[in-house]
């Protein structure tokens, strides 16, 4: 018998909605997720069961409300800021950098910072450069944070209950074009340890490592080249911070060849980084040079035939393999 | 209202620890002992006093740079002070903090700050944490009038004041921002004037007088404890030590501003009033000097015998859970 299919957002309300019946400290701030039930529905409902202290409508001052969730976690609760477009955070940049992801350490581990920041990050839909940014290689250079990039509804649900546990502050980033994706996902309340990839393709010629929007292209992709005779596997890593760089490595012990395709920009972002790493602990392994599939390094234009030039596409995954393949 | 006599000489105590503490820092720094900045609060030790002798344990603290005497009116202990800055894992940051990064949880001490601004920010997030939890206690942001002109005082002193948060906002205006003097970056300077606009309760008191800013704050705490909402107090005071030990202290004040200040000092002026009112006789006042002293002395012993942190430690706590 199948499972319980559910959209992608309603699998993260399903698991913010349970940790906030376990746990009476979790509170959401944000613009518009209280009656209203957030922009992206990611908090629809909840108004009605937890009241407004717990589902609280904000100004628009983020720096503020984001600066106000760090004392509210050194003091024993656990904030969620819910962004609604993840472009917003970018005003809270000191608070979480300078403060947030500071102070368990300044203070010898004394305090803890469990703050949830999500938001919709992504390429998409003609939303224009403010409300398209992904930032996450931003964070994932700052010691102390967790930074998570769920791709199916099972493992949106799986993280955001990881997250809602854990004691770290947790970038939970929400790419436009998954949220209404369907998928089964268990009934049941369960945990997706961060740091742990998912295979979620096996093949032998080549490894994609791929970030958010890139799994489904890059699965689409993967479809098509076998009939070419090229079998691809596709990895997810879940989370960039911390990155499972084993499963990486050992896929590419089988495959010799590694592709990192990824929408947000490629200077010091995570392929870079990925990159890397595989060269200082695999380097044996690779039978070609790591190749990168990033976005455009631009701001993300309106008109959708400039958008879609932005973006990488199924197609151009296509082409990187056919190309790391011949090499 | 008064004020006990063991309140009143509590008080006075609060502010020799912080003076003779703040003394031995800046001797400290210029025998090469503390690195790094070094702002002391030599001049203003009324304003943490007055307003941390209505605080609990467990009234959370938010403080700036100018941090030393926050933590030590908030109950840090001398030698956990001194140990910090000269870098020892006997500290309140266990060595990894220094002057600007004075944490002591267990006290209410959430933290001094190098940036400007959040502490405003944080104090209200532990007002929100008190309100939803349904306790009495208190968040409380120190800031100077350099904070006033920041983005953060207006955003956290609105979300404070629309959520009706238990927080008390105490701006030490002093006057100077680093070196810039506050008339060149407000028009206008009565930042407890600028309260009426957010809806918020506030005063201006003296911030050299002990007993004015003990008064002012034990209203506002009271309020905040029984739901009436938050506060600010503007203290009016003065910084008589350079922004920060080492660097120099001309060209943006005067000499005479800095001796008319000194001539107003908070802890000989309050002895004075102590002795005048009947209130102690002078020998009392030598004993609590002079126990003082010995204590910041044993502080210094402590701090100086203390194990520096071990390297291999560098990187712990950087995660509260593991992955």
């Amino acid at each position: 018998m199948a499972g319980r299919e559910i959209t992608y957002t309603e699998a993260a309300r399903e698991a913010l909605t349970a940790a906030m019946e376990r746990d009476p400290t979790i509170f959401v701030l944000g613009e518009g997720i209280g009656e209203r039930g957030g922009n992206f529905n990611t908090t629809l409902g909840l108004y009605e069961r937890f009241g407004p202290r717990r589902l609280r409508d904000t100004p628009i001052c983020e720096r503020g409300f984001v600066g106000l969730c760090a004392g509210a976690a050194m003091t024993g609760t656990r904030p969620v800021v819910d962004f609604m477009f993840i472009d917003f955070i970018l005003d809270a940049v000191g608070e979480l950098t300078n403060q947030i992801a500071k102070i368990q350490y300044m203070s010898s581990g004394r305090l803890k910072m469990p703050v949830l920041l999500r938001g919709c990050v992504g390429i998409g839909g003609g939303h224009a450069t403010h409300h398209s940014g992904s930032y996450y290689p931003l964070f994932v250079n700052v010691p102390g944070f967790r930074v998570v990039v769920p791709t199916t509804p099972h493992d949106a649900k799986g993280l955001m209950a990881t997250a809602l546990r854990g004691d770290d502050p947790v970038l939970y980033l929400e790419h436009k074009s998954l949220l209404n994706i369907r998928g089964e996902v268990p009934e049941e309340d369960f945990q997706i340890p961060f740091g742990e990839a998912r295979v979620c393709r096996e093949g032998t010629d080549l490894t994609i490592v791929a970030v958010g929007p890139l799994v489904p292209r890059s699965l689409a992709a993967a479809d098509a080249l076998d009939a070419e005779g090229i079998s691809v596997e596709v990895i997810d890593p879940r989370t960039l911070a911390p990155l499972d760089l084993d499963t990486i490595l050992s896929s590419l012990r089988k495959t010799g060849k590694l592709l990192v395709a990824d929408e947000s920009f490629g200077p010091c972002g995570i392929g870079a980084e990925i990159g890397a790493q595989v060269m200082e602990r695999g380097f044996d392994d690779l039978a070609a040079p790591v190749r990168r599939l990033n976005g455009v390094h631009t701001p993300t234009p309106y008109s959708l035939p400039l958008e879609a030039a932005v973006a990488p596409s199924a197609d151009q995954v296509a082409a990187a393999v056919r190309e790391l393949a011949d090499e | 209202m008064t004020i006990p006599q063991d309140k009143l000489l509590s008080l006075y105590r609060t502010m020799v620890r912080i003076r003779r503490c703040e003394n031995q820092l800046a001797r400290s720094y210029a025998a090469g002992t503390i690195t790094g900045a070094c702002h002391t609060y030599v001049g203003e030790e009324a304003v943490a006093t007055g307003v941390c002798a209505h605080l609990r344990d467990d009234d959370a603290v938010f403080s700036t740079h100018r941090g030393h005497g926050h933590a030590l009116a908030k109950g840090v202990p001398p030698r956990e002070l001194v140990a910090e800055l000269f870098g020892r894992v006997t500290g309140c940051s266990g060595g990894r903090g220094g002057s600007m990064h004075l944490f002591s949880p267990e006290v209410g001490m959430m933290g001094t700050s190098g940036i400007v601004g959040p502490c405003i920010l944080q104090a209200a997030g532990a007002g929100y944490s008190f309100q939803l939890r349904e306790t009495d206690q208190v968040g409380v942001a120190f800031f100077g009038d350099g904070a006033v002109g920041n983005g953060a005082f207006h955003e956290g002193i609105n979300l404070a004041t629309i959520w009706d948060l238990p927080v008390l906002f105490v701006c030490e205006n002093n006057m100077y921002a680093t070196e810039v003097a506050f008339a060149n970056s407000a028009r206008n300077t009565d930042v407890a004037g600028r309260a009426a606009g957010y809806g918020l309760h506030a005063d201006a008191v003296d911030g050299n007088d002990v007993v004015a800013v003990y008064e002012a704050a034990g209203a506002a705490v009271a309020r905040a404890r029984e739901g009436g909402g938050p506060s600010l107090i503007e203290c009016r005071t003065y910084r008589t030590r350079p922004h920060a030990e080492g660097m120099r202290d001309g060209g943006y004040r005067t000499q005479e501003e800095i001796d008319s200040w000194k001539a107003r000092d908070p802890i000989t002026s309050f002895a004075r009033a102590l002795l005048d009112d009947g209130i102690a006789i002078p020998d009392e006042l030598q004993v609590i000097d002079d126990e003082i002293a010995v204590e910041v002395q044993q502080a210094v012993d402590f701090a100086t015998q203390s194990p520096w942190p071990d390297a291999e430690t560098v990187a712990d706590h950087v995660y509260g859970t593991d992955a």
